[in-house]
């Protein structure tokens, strides 16, 4: 039964890429739009996981779907939620470039 | 049986007066808030008459004894079942006999303040005060137990202070309120851990228990001995070094004579009649256990050897200063140390407490010729301005009034019969010449010492050359004279009254007689002082420079004061201050401080260095996180694997 389609290790590397390109994209870009999507390109690397474990695992069960699926609920609130503070930021400072909102320092 | 608990207004008039000038008295006119507090005080007077001729004629005698009554008595404090502390009036003959006392002193020197003190800025504050000290100084004497006494043994001594420095902008005044308070306060810490002592060892504060027949002072035996003494013994001399500092005995005594720098009527209140007797009134309230108290005699002992020491102290000082307050104020010392002296030699009951009936009579006349010497300095000053004998001279012309009372004091002072003193003072020679040759030989010599150092005041200020004054020297108002008058009345009648009959130590009547062979050798000493001053000082000369000359360092000695200032001046500045206060200043300042401020500095310094990393750059803050969670990932990897 597990011996047909993609083996799981393929699923494994594949979300490991994409969650350490989100990690990158976090770590460098400037723009807050950019982050963002760093972040939403993190969170589906999980949830590939969660998808991949769930059929390789216990293929007759279905909460690594359910994990999924709230983690997309909860990624899109989370981005409207985001996209309302950068708003807030550019009327702000005008910009959203990462680096110059530092005003939270000592 | 008489109700006396009207008593407690006694205390309670000058008290209100106080709280009711104090508050409001500014928005009357002056003289109006004076007459006010004098009013007060007379009403307490009279109420004291009458409680002494209630207590006196009217009350039952047990056994022919006066009885302790309580007039007035509430719980204050309810420590625990067994221990609280009350407050209330106790009425014996020695209570009563105060009571007189001070509110007639007191209400013949706010008399006198009228006038005296009239036109000063601070005439209401001045009356408040004065009533606050009235307040006190009976609360004390009404004491019915020792807590009592000391709660209001304190308020006088605050009260002193703030009629001491009452000229604030002076600053010798200041000073000389502040050493006042100083050394008194000293002096009660031994007050107070005499009364811890005391009570621990007997179990009560009551007066009445105390010094009953049945006092647990006797039952509970002498205590631990401490230095070769019973404990019981050290804590009547502990009590006494209290009463010793009050009293101004010596060495507590440096603090009497700068108390002058208050107002004269202040001084002749409470630095002649009534404070400073406190002590002595402490002494005989307490007398029944210096008495009995097992091996308690040395207590008794220290009282007397004290006393005598110190009335020959202050004579000789006396006979050598300039400024008449500072001859009076030793002259106070000198015959407070008369009193306690008597005290001192004194036995219990009967002829045997003679020396105690002979201390209270002398409290009695001392506080009537005293209040009188230091109000006719009063007005003796009032008219030249000035405190310095050598200002003074021929007086006797301009002030009528004053020379006559004067010189009735002076006599009174001097022993001379009938006057008051005489009586008074032979009785304390005839105890301290039935207990101790030599406490009887310096109370001799005192006396001398005594009529001559008055007489060259006396002698000095009203005869003499007249100097150059101001302006006319002029009688003082009738408000100051009438108390005056009165007062030299009570110095040359006060002797009739018979002591002995009235006030004893255990309150039974014995009979006194004098004692020729006393009496005459005394008043012949205290006649040849006056002759000695007669001649000296009756018209300027050389003469006593001469003497002075020729005592040379002995006079310039004691014309210091023997110089007790400054070795006080010494031992605080030299050696506590600079041996011992500096040292713990310094310990404070650099090991306490400094070890706290150490902390701080390193916390400052290290937060200094390390804020950086509180940048603000939110890509830096998550590299650290993830680089974080990877370390801790691979760690952990590495345990599971291994």
């Amino acid at each position: 039964m597990l011996n047909y389609g993609i083996p799981l290790q393929y699923f494994l590397i594949v979300a490991t890429i994409m969650f350490f390109v989100g990690v990158y994209g976090f770590l460098t870009r400037k723009n807050l739009i950019t982050i963002l999507m760093s972040i939403e390109l993190m969170l589906n690397s999980v949830n590939i996981n969660f998808v991949a474990f769930n059929k390789y695992l216990y293929p007759d069960k279905l909460q690594g779907h359910f994990f999924a699926l709230i983690v997309v609920a909860v990624a899109a609130a989370e981005a409207a939620v985001a996209i309302a503070i950068i708003i807030n930021i550019y009327r702000r400072f005008s910009n959203i470039n990462v680096e110059e909102v530092n005003e939270m320092k000592y | 049986m008489i109700d006396f608990s009207y008593t407690i207004l006694i205390p309670l008039i000058p008290f209100f007066m106080f709280v009711f000038l104090g508050l409001a008295g500014w928005k009357f006119k002056p003289m109006v808030s004076g007459i006010l507090g004098t009013t007060g005080l007379f009403v307490a007077a009279l109420l004291s008459y009458y409680t002494a001729f209630e207590y006196f004629f009217h009350t039952e005698k047990i056994l022919g004894a006066y009885q302790k009554l309580t007039g007035f008595n509430t719980v204050w404090l309810q420590l625990t079942d067994k221990l609280h502390i009350d407050l209330g009036v106790l009425l014996d003959p020695i209570s009563v006999m105060m009571l007189v006392v001070i509110t007639t002193v007191s209400f013949m020197v706010h008399l006198y303040s009228l006038g005296y003190m009239k036109g000063d800025t601070g005439f209401v504050r001045f009356y408040s005060f004065l009533s606050l000290f009235s307040f006190s100084m009976l609360g004390l004497v009404v004491a019915t137990n020792i807590f009592q006494m000391y709660i209001f043994w304190e308020l006088v001594g605050v009260s002193s202070y703030l009629l001491i420095s009452y000229y604030y902008d002076k600053p010798t005044a200041v000073a000389a309120g502040k050493k006042a308070f100083i050394v008194t306060r000293f002096a009660d810490l031994g007050f107070l851990i005499g009364i811890l002592l005391l009570s621990w060892l007997t179990g009560t504060f009551d007066f009445k228990t105390l010094t009953g027949a049945h006092s647990p002072v006797i039952t509970q035996g002498a205590g631990v001995a401490f230095m070769g003494l019973s404990l019981m013994t050290w804590s009547l001399i502990l009590v006494f070094i209290g009463g010793a500092g009050k009293s101004a005995m010596f060495p507590l005594h440096i603090w009497l004579p700068d108390a002058m720098e208050g107002p004269t009527p202040v001084s002749a209140l409470i630095h002649a009649a009534t404070m400073v007797v406190a002590g002595v009134y402490m002494v005989a309230r307490l007398f029944p256990i210096y008495f009995m108290a097992p091996g308690a005699g040395a207590g008794l002992e220290v009282v007397a050897y004290v006393g005598a020491f110190t009335s020959l102290f202050a004579a000789v000082i006396a006979c050598t200063q300039f400024d008449i307050k500072r001859v009076l104020a030793y002259s106070t010392m000198s015959q407070i140390g008369y009193m306690m002296l008597a005290l001192g030699v004194s036995g219990y009951g009967g002829h045997e407490g003679l020396g105690f009936m002979a201390s209270m009579f002398h409290l009695f006349t001392h506080a009537m010729f005293k209040a009188l010497l230091f109000l006719g300095a009063g007005a003796i000053i009032h008219a030249v301005h000035s405190n310095v004998m050598q200002d003074m001279g021929g007086l006797r012309k301009y002030l009528p009034i004053t020379h006559i009372t004067f010189l009735i004091a002076c006599l009174t002072i001097a022993g001379v019969p009938p006057f008051s003193a005489f009586w008074s003072k032979d009785e304390i020679l005839a105890a301290a010449f039935h207990h101790n040759k030599l406490l009887f030989l310096v109370e001799y010599i005192v006396a001398g010492l005594t009529a001559f150092y008055m007489f060259r005041l006396y002698f000095n200020v009203f005869w003499g050359k007249e100097k150059q004054y101001h302006h006319t020297p002029h009688e003082a108002p009738f408000t100051m004279t009438i108390p005056l008058m009165i007062l030299a009345v009570a110095s040359i009648f006060t002797g009739f009254i018979p002591f002995s009959k009235l006030v004893t130590s255990d309150g039974v009547a014995f009979a006194s007689e004098t004692e020729m062979m006393i009496a005459i050798p005394s008043v012949v000493i205290g006649l040849l002082g006056i002759g000695i001053a007669w001649l000296l000082y009756k018209k300027e000369s050389s003469l006593p420079d001469r003497i002075a000359a020729g005592l040379g360092g002995f006079h310039k000695w004691a014309y210091n004061k023997f110089y007790f200032d400054e070795i006080y001046l010494f031992v605080t500045k030299k050696l506590i201050f600079a041996r011992i206060s500096r040292p713990i200043a310094w310990f404070d300042r650099h090991i306490v401080d400094g070890s706290m401020n150490g902390i701080a500095w390193v916390t400052t310094t290290t937060s200094e260095k390390i804020k950086g990393l509180q940048s603000g750059q939110l890509q830096q803050y998550g590299f650290v996180f993830i680089s974080g969670a990877i370390i801790l990932a691979l760690v952990f990897g590495y345990l599971l694997i291994f």
